[in-house]
């Protein structure tokens, strides 16, 4: 292996691991606690910050843990080995009538990865998070032990490697409940909107009858156009309501270079363009899941078109109450810095409690932003974005963070004491190290 | 409903082609030295498709219980229609050609016991005038070069046996199929830089698959390989021999 290839999605920051070991065989795991130094699993590497990273540490390949274990048709029961990445599940089950019971934006990453990050996606309002799903797991420890974990064995460790970041050991399986689908396609609606109180209003009546809720904001619109953008719905397209089209036949496409294509200029065309697209208020479309669920899948290492120097994603939750101004502030913010980001997504949290002891999703109002690095300007940006949330009681996303600061980090995850009793004793992370120093008052 | 043994059925070429064959309903018998690594890929293979599948651990340096093996599969599936050999292993040439027990060793793994098992599936095949041999061999075993003489040395044995081997066995209906694949993205090539070359298991084992069906001779796959070798055949020994291949 190449242990350059082990980067972050962000490919910021670009810390590098003294080895890479790889495993094969889910009954084959290696002693952990005989390497030299901490250890971390690592898959895909989509998560953007530091989290998946472990500088001078040992990275445990996992995607080689590619297999199906079982499937109990009755309860939708699946297992799967660590690594099996969601895109070879709905390969596999989609045709045969079933579904991800919670998907993030990419299908390339590994099952491992959402349970240790406890990934949401559009329908976190009525299902919770990737967590809320699973029903059990291994975790081989560097004690030698091989742990069942579930609501029944081992509950603590349960709790604790749900959005535990893979800190607790590694996962080598995991059984979670698939969801059936009657199609491969969802009868979607697009609807613009022109404030954020009209997200809000959209929002609350949409929420009600369509599973799936996301939308896009334009982040460099200003003024009386602050907060303008296009709210997407949809549902399952059952066959006998709507025509189903014939499958997609599309190759994907790969970003052939590193060069800094995203830039001031082209987000601005990007996103004046994007939201003018659309002509009707409100377009409905019978569309497969993959322009659904992850448009940008379709061109593989997007992330390169950030250039070398890679790029941040600024998640945040933050609680119901006074979100609408929070919201706002924040986009005046960005709008305001020129550094504008190219993608940037709103979405309502529900209230259905992941089991996981760190998790990020929580009842309010989440954001995803995209920024160009560029150096000290744009952290210095972020952490003025940080008081915003931090004053509105909000958090940061931990899977897409590489630079919030400890004392934040300890803030927002008060939990994290109690989280650290069942960390593996052999690993540890980057991110780990960064937001668990010591804080001098 | 087909009865297909597969030798080395662990590898990851060999998995590919066996999701296949289950896909269709056919009956396997899988064989690799390591049965909880067989157990893995019979899962996998079951979870996502209804058929039969046996598993039986084996070293193929056992070579006095291959003929015992044959009868196992044949007793237990009730007969036999097809058989891949597909283990293997990718010896570190410089380490190898140092020492005379590891390329015996390589040859015994690589070329004796693949020959061994073929013998006895064509000997079974043979009486049953019908049948298909499918053996992965290598483009390694085309020409020999520095870098990688003695695996290549051992595929190509392979291949000219195999050449014979059709040559007898087409009389009685059986056909011999020869893989020839390229560098694949496998745990076996695992520690080497990867090139736009490289194929990957599926696409590999997908060939193997359609080879097998259609009893076809000679499957270089990716075939972009059929034409790499063949410029490569043709380069002139005295220009060959001073190449750093």
């Amino acid at each position: 292996m190449i242990i350059g290839d082990y980067e972050s999605w962000g490919r910021y920051p670009k810390y590098k691991p003294n080895d890479v070991f790889s495993v094969y065989w889910r009954n084959e795991i290696p002693d952990l606690g005989k390497f030299p130094n901490k250890i971390l699993p690592y898959a895909w590497g989509k998560s953007y910050g530091d989290s998946c990273l472990n500088e001078n540490g040992i990275l445990i390949d996992t995607k080689n843990l590619s297999k199906f274990i079982s499937f109990d048709e009755e309860n939708g029961l699946f297992r799967c080995e660590a690594g099996v990445t969601l895109a070879s599940i709905l390969d596999f089950f989609v045709p045969r009538g079933w579904f991800l019971s919670v998907t993030p934006g990419t299908k390339f990453i590994s099952v491992a990865g959402a349970v240790a990050n406890d990934v949401h996606g559009k329908n976190h309002h009525n299902s919770g998070s990737f967590g809320c799903h699973v029903t059990k797991f291994e975790l081989v420890r560097s004690s030698g032990e091989r742990l069942i974990c579930s609501n029944e064995e081992n509950t603590e460790l349960f709790k604790a490697t749900i959005g535990g970041l893979g800190l607790t050991g590694l996962i080598t399986w995991v059984e979670f409940k698939l969801k059936p689908c009657p199609s491969a396609f969802f009868a979607m609606e697009s609807e613009k909107f022109y404030n954020v109180d009209e997200f809000f209003d959209i929002n609350d009546k949409s929420e009600k009858t369509f599973d799936y809720t996301v939308s896009w904001v334009d982040c460099t619109a200003s003024g009386s156009s602050l907060g303008r953008g296009i709210y997407n719905r949809g549902n399952h397209a059952h066959p006998e309501e709507y025509e189903i089209p014939k499958l997609p036949n599309q190759k994907l496409k790969s970003f052939p270079f590193d060069a800094a294509f995203i830039n001031s200029f082209s987000v601005n065309v990007f996103n004046m363009l994007y939201f003018n697209k659309q002509i009707n208020r409100i377009e409905k479309n019978v569309v497969h899941y993959d322009p659904f669920f992850y448009p940008l899948d379709a061109v593989l290492h997007w992330n390169k078109a950030y250039g070398k120097q890679g790029f941040l994603q600024y998640q945040f939750v933050v609680p119901f109450g006074n979100e609408k101004d929070t919201i706002r502030e924040i986009l005046k913010q960005v709008s305001g810095s020129g550094m504008s980001s190219f993608l940037t997504v709103l979405k309502t949290f529900g209230d259905m409690k992941s089991p996981g002891m760190l998790s990020f999703p929580r009842p309010g109002v989440t954001m995803a932003i995209d920024f160009r690095m560029n150096g000290d300007k744009t952290l210095k940006f972020l952490e003025s974005l940080d008081s915003i949330v931090r004053e509105s009681g909000g958090v940061i996303y931990p899977a897409k963070d590489a630079r919030m600061s400890a004392e934040d980090f300890q803030k927002f995850y008060p939990q994290w004491t109690e989280f650290e009793k069942y960390i593996d004793p052999a690993f540890s992370s980057s991110f780990w190290r960064r937001v668990t120093k010591k804080i001098n008052n | 409903m087909k009865k297909i043994m597969i030798f080395g059925a662990a590898s990851a070429i060999a998995q590919e082609t066996a999701k296949l064959f289950a896909r269709d309903g056919e009956n396997l018998f899988l064989v690799d030295m390591n049965i909880g690594r067989l157990e893995a890929v019979r899962d996998d293979i079951l979870s996502r498709f209804k058929t039969k599948i046996e598993i039986y651990e084996m070293n193929a340096l056992d070579f006095d219980k291959h003929q015992e093996l044959f009868d196992k599969a044949i007793q237990t599936l009730g007969g036999l229609d097809a058989v891949l050999i597909a283990h293997g292993t990718l010896p570190d040439q410089i380490k190898t050609q140092e020492a005379q027990e590891m390329i015996i060793r390589e040859f015994n793994i690589n070329c004796v016991s693949v020959i061994s098992l073929a013998s006895i599936a064509a000997n079974y095949f043979e009486k049953k005038k019908e049948g298909c041999i499918a053996v992965i061999s290598s483009v390694a075993g085309d020409r020999g070069r520095q870098s990688n003489y003695i695996y290549g040395a051992a595929k190509g044995g392979v291949t000219t046996f195999l050449q014979g081997l059709r040559n007898r066995m087409t009389h009685s209906g059986v056909s011999v199929v020869t893989i020839k694949p390229g560098m694949v993205d496998t745990p076996m090539t695992a520690h080497l830089p990867k090139s736009p070359l490289f194929a990957k298991p599926g696409v590999v084992g997908k060939g193997i698959y359609k080879a097998m069906l259609s009893g076809k001779a000679v499957a270089y796959l990716p075939g972009y390989w059929r034409l790499i070798m063949f410029i490569i055949k043709m380069i002139p020994e005295w220009i060959f021999k001073k190449m750093k291949l």
